[in-house]
């Protein structure tokens, strides 16, 4: 395989350790953030410990999955070969109700229409057959 | 938090010497990135009236050459000190104060900050994930968290900063034009920069192309070629140089929380300059008040404004109506970016903002010079938010 073939395809997670339980639970439709298991404190990125009280215990937890726009920005000259046909975009930040943020893409709003506030459920898109990314739809 | 006396290190060290190479975008510099730098080192050298076996410090930029191989460029035989900031473009503003910690201790006597690329005829910054995604800041969080979901580039995550402020502050496309235009402006009066004799109005602003809302082509920096570098001394040691010396008052670096995670802040707003800029101003005793000029890392347009508003130059939520009206344009309450920045002189990675600010000081900036300017303030700003800053004064 070329390397230019290998750069048209979407850039995916590499699926190793945290990551990859992330998204195996999005394989099984369900997303589930890490909580920690001594003060209950929802965390994302992945990190090995709860920064907010020091505990190494934790829990895949799951979400709603319901949040609000928190912000986003509306990529119109892709930067990266693997976005050349997507443009216009929106790459959106939700706020969940657990209050953890997520980048993802809200797949059934132009974005144009688009805006900071609006309220959105998560679903599921699989990419390959090991790897599900969420993605956002209006709620 | 647990500081030192906060005058420890103030008047303890100045900048002796600065050197610039010109600055293109085609056909490009035609020399290595280690070659162009090594030109602006000479430069530096000979405006400090230091040899090369003098430096006994270098600092250089991350993944743009070590200092091993700069010494035996130079023929520095005896490197005493050696270190990179991992700040990005905040590395060279932070590294005033590291420098200044290493010859105020006689750790070293000189120390080299250099600094240069071919940003636009070499890589180019906003490919940096397609050519090499481990090197993008984040790393593997930008890999696996950011980049599936389409963000690959600085202006694309910092787009995220300024469209939220946008909607909790009511900052306006015209506000981030302000900056465009105060650095264009600037760049007319500066020979060296690369967008002198090529004007722009607020039309040319708001009719350039949206790249990322809320950034549209004007609100991006250059992509250039081209290298800096300025050299630190203990104060005793520069009185006996050839220039003036221009002293560092206080400088400070900083991180927002979490430093590699922009989504996930709690303060989405905080940058390495909200705990930075009060360390700076209070080691140096002095206030943003008092500040002459300022040269704020303007990667892009709303950076300056947040940086404004961090450094406490304005309140959190004002630095849009602060910038307004020529406000930051010489003759203004505060000019900012002088010689154009990154935005309308060239990207020379936070090292040009140093520079400038030294000619400042020196009152050797031509058409451009603030008149009287005795403090000044420079900026850094790198990866998702870190920030650096300096106060430096002219030595009479």
């Amino acid at each position: 395989m070329g390397s230019t073939e290998a750069k048209l395809v979407r850039p995916l997670p590499l699926m190793e350790g945290m990551t990859k339980e992330f998204h195996d639970w999005c394989a099984r439709g369900e997303l589930r953030f890490q909580r920690c298991r001594a003060c209950g404190e929802f965390r994302h990125v992945p990190r090995e410990l709860c920064a907010a009280c020091g505990s190494f215990e934790w829990e895949w937890a799951r979400s709603s999955g319901r949040g609000t726009v928190f912000t986003f920005t509306v990529v119109a000259r892709a930067l990266h070969p693997a976005f050349a046909q997507a443009v216009p975009y929106a790459a959106a930040v939700i706020e969940l109700e657990e209050g953890v943020r997520f980048l993802g893409n809200v797949v059934d709003c132009p974005p144009d229409d688009l805006r900071i506030g609006m309220p959105v459920r998560v679903d599921f898109e699989k990419q390959t057959d090991s790897i599900t990314l969420p993605v956002f739809r209006r709620a | 938090m647990t500081q030192l006396a906060p005058n420890v290190l103030r008047d303890a060290a100045c900048i002796v010497g600065i050197g610039e190479t010109a600055v293109c975008r085609k056909p490009g510099s035609g020399l290595s990135v280690m070659a162009l730098q090594l030109k602006a080192v000479a430069a530096a050298l000979e405006d400090a009236g230091l040899r090369a076996r003098d430096i006994d410090g270098i600092m250089p930029f991350p993944n743009l050459g070590r200092a091993e191989a700069f010494a035996a460029s130079l023929g520095c035989e005896n490197l005493r000190f050696a270190a990179t900031l991992n700040l990005g473009g905040a590395s060279p503003v932070a590294a005033l104060r590291m420098a200044a910690m290493a010859v105020a201790t006689g750790v070293a006597n000189h120390v080299l900050v250099p600094g240069g690329w071919n940003g636009y005829s070499g890589a180019r910054t906003r490919e940096i994930a397609a050519n090499d995604v481990e090197s993008i800041p984040g790393a593997a969080i930008a890999r696996d968290w950011y980049l599936p979901y389409g963000l690959s580039a600085p202006p694309q995550w910092y787009a995220l900063m300024a469209q939220r402020h946008m909607h909790e502050y009511g900052t306006r496309a015209e506000q981030l034009g302000a900056v465009a235009l105060a650095m264009r402006r600037h760049a007319q009066l500066n020979p060296g920069a690369l967008m002198c004799g090529k004007p722009m109005t607020m039309a040319d602003y708001l009719a350039s192309p949206m790249i990322t809302a809320p950034y549209r082509m004007l609100d991006c920096c250059l992509e250039t070629d081209g290298a800096a570098a300025y050299i630190v001394s203990s104060t005793a040691r520069a009185r006996d140089l050839r220039q003036r010396p221009v002293s560092i008052m206080g400088a400070a670096s900083g991180q927002p929380y979490p430093a590699d995670d922009i989504i996930n802040r709690k303060d989405f707003h905080r940058t390495g300059l909200t705990t930075a800029a009060p360390e700076a101003f209070a080691m140096a005793g002095v206030t943003p008040a008092d500040a002459d000029f300022a040269q704020v890392y303007d990667c892009f347009t709303f950076e300056v404004i947040q940086q404004l508003e961090e450094a406490g130059f304005c309140r959190r939520g004002e630095g849009g109506a602060f910038v307004e009206n020529g406000a930051i344009e010489l003759g203004g309450r505060l000019p900012v970016n002088t010689h154009g920045g990154l935005l309308s002189q060239a990207h020379l990675l936070g090292i040009g903002h140093v520079v400038e600010a030294v000619r400042q000081l020196r009152g050797e900036a031509g058409a451009r010079q603030v008149k009287d300017a005795e403090i000044g303030v420079v900026t850094g700003w790198g990866d998702f938010g870190d920030g650096s800053i300096a106060i430096l004064r002219r030595v009479n």
